[in-house]
């Protein structure tokens, strides 16, 4: 390791700092100090979180919007607290965009089903391209089943980055939706959003982004995006799971039909009529995870304390450091090198497939994800049943870096 | 390496996952079946022919793991020439020793029941018990005359309809 002089981690942000807030990392696995480098399956927790989950539980604890007593009142502002903390943390304009989800499956799910399937007739267009996760295809296929609705695909290079010319074209009087990921799961890329929902925009299409990944690396600004919808999940951003949440524009949600029935989502029901809340409270049928929510809230807080710009340093310095240690043998083949990628490393190599490697190396004490990633029209656009990825988070270093490839090439020993 | 590892990976496996024996498309055949793991995308088609009571030939071809690839490799080499009843035999052990670890003793020679126990190391990884087994499973799909099958299926029963 010697080119790295030049990618200093800024002093601003102090990886190992951070990395002591998460009780999990000082754990060992079969003897091994854990290297957990499956951050895009799933984040670990700091303490902040799991403190209000304590809380949450030990002191504060009663059903939401419902009870008149203290510890309901108590309860009821954290929840709604949480809610202002993620219109926050995407600068919503106004808590009421906000609608808690299980996850961003649901938050998908929820667009689908309340915004898409009563505006789609058979014939209509949905924008997809070929990075997207399970999540972001589904739902879609649901209503090309059930309704007839046609999806595009828009093509990436090979260097994993989105073809906007073919974009472009997909664009077309029939496209009723473009639903995009902001940031890939399998591969990392980016995707230049404001520009794509500009094109869209331009046309009078609404635009759809899955901030999965996004939310986690990218901070992202729903007014400067100029996005209609934005989903995104707890769990990959250092909190809970159990519970996500959807942005949409006041005006969309105005206008969208309930999603589940049931307590909570009504305004007046009599044996002959059923009157609905307004949003959010429109889409929050049931007792909500409350708890869960409260943690995704301390989750985002946590995430806003940080020096931004620092940690993001860090995550790229993380990404370029990983590809210039892969660039060094030429059995390791990462996919997706496009310069606008995030902190995931997918690769193949030579000779061992992702699951013997990933088994290998968990051995090591490196948890890494093996498989198709829920992303399998990816996995066919490269012509690979399966990819190993390595996905950073902010407690991750440059060691684990070090300790991942140390494993890779013990794992070469025995499979070359 | 752990001893764990040293298990799953013996030479003998590595040797057949590097260089599957059987490995292609019979054509003609009698039964096949394409077999898949929705998990991580592996895939398997299996090929044979079965005559006068036997399986005459086998092959299968697809792409997958080191286990999964050595394990529908032993297991061509194995029922290869063997008369049906036998083949279910050997099926059942094999699910039976990925999904518990231990070799059924009854009605299995002595060969039959090492080189099912190859792979016994399967067992400390619950997680790729299906690479294991997933040849098994399409060979036991194409005897059933089901053209394909998941790890995710019932043993025995067809994949639900859509």
């Amino acid at each position: 390791m010697s080119a790295d002089a030049a990618l200093k981690t800024p002093l601003a942000f102090d990886p190992l700092k951070v990395r002591a807030e998460f009780p999990i990392l000082a754990r060992e696995v079969y003897g091994k100090p854990l290297v957990y480098l499956d951050n895009a399956a799933s984040a670990q927790k700091p303490e902040a979180v799991l403190e209000a989950l304590r809380r949450g539980y030990a002191e504060e604890y009663a059903n939401v919007h419902r009870g008149l007593h203290f510890l309901s009142n108590r309860s009821t502002e954290r929840y709604e607290a949480a809610r202002a903390s993620i219109a926050r943390f995407l600068n919503a304009e106004r808590a009421e965009e906000i609608i808690f989800t299980s996850g961003s499956t649901d938050a998908l799910n929820l667009v689908a089903s309340s915004w898409a399937e009563p505006r789609i007739k058979a014939g209509d267009e949905i924008v997809l391209t070929i990075l997207e996760h399970h999540s972001n295809i589904v739902p879609w296929h649901y209503l090309r089943e059930r309704h007839g609705a046609v999806l595009k695909w828009a093509p990436i290079h090979d260097d994993g980055s989105l073809d906007m010319e073919a974009f472009e074209k997909l664009l077309t009087d029939r496209t009723k939706l473009v639903a995009i990921t902001h940031m890939s799961n399998a591969l990392g890329t980016i995707l230049p959003a404001k520009e794509l929902i500009a094109m869209a925009h331009a046309r009078g299409i609404p635009v759809l982004l899955d901030g999965s990944q996004g939310a986690v690396h990218l901070r992202p600004d729903v007014r400067d995006l100029d996005v209609d919808f934005y989903a995104i999940t707890g769990h990959k951003l250092y909190g809970p799971s159990g519970i996500g949440a959807l942005y949409a524009k006041r005006e969309h949600l105005d206008a969208m039909r309930p999603y589940r029935g049931g307590g909570e989502m009504i305004r007046e029901v009599t044996m002959e009529t059923v009157t609905y809340a307004d949003p959010p409270h429109r889409f929050e049928a049931g007792t909500p995870p409350i708890v869960q929510a409260i943690g995704l809230g301390a989750a985002l807080d946590w995430m806003m304390a940080l020096d931004w710009p620092a940690a993001q340093a860090h995550e790229a310095d993380l990404i370029a450091y990983a590809h210039e240690r892969f660039g060094q043998f030429n059995w390791l083949h990462p996919l997706g090198t496009t310069a606008e990628k995030g902190a995931i490393l997918s690769f193949t190599m030579d000779g061992a497939h992702p699951h013997d490697i990933s088994t290998f190396i968990d051995r090591q004490g490196v948890a890494v994800r093996a498989g198709h990633h829920c992303a399998q029209p990816l996995m066919d656009r490269y012509d690979v049943p399966a990819t190993t990825r390595a996905s950073f988070a902010l407690y991750n270093t440059r060691e684990d870096v070090d300790r991942l490839m140390d494993a890779l090439l013990k794992c070469r020993e025995l499979f070359a | 390496m752990d001893d764990a590892l040293r298990d799953l990976y013996q030479q003998t496996i590595l040797e057949h996952g590097r260089k599957p024996h059987n490995f292609g498309r019979l054509d003609p055949h009698s039964h096949a079946a394409k077999g898949s793991n929705p998990m991580c995308g592996d895939r398997v088609v299996v090929t044979l022919t079965v005559d006068g009571g036997r399986v005459a030939d086998i092959r299968f071809e697809g792409r997958g793991c080191a286990i999964s690839q050595a394990s529908a490799s032993i297991m061509t080499d194995l029922v290869k020439g063997r008369p049906l009843d036998e083949v279910r035999t050997l099926l059942d052990a094999f699910t039976a020793m990925a999904t518990t670890g231990e070799t059924p003793g009854g009605g299995l020679a002595e060969d039959d029941r090492e080189a099912i126990r190859l792979m016994s190391g399967i067992h400390a990884f619950p997680m790729r018990v299906k690479c294991a087994t997933l040849g098994w499973r399409t060979l036991e799909a194409a005897l059933d005359n089901q053209s394909q099958t998941t790890t995710e299926a019932q043993p025995g029963k067809q994949e639900a309809a859509r």
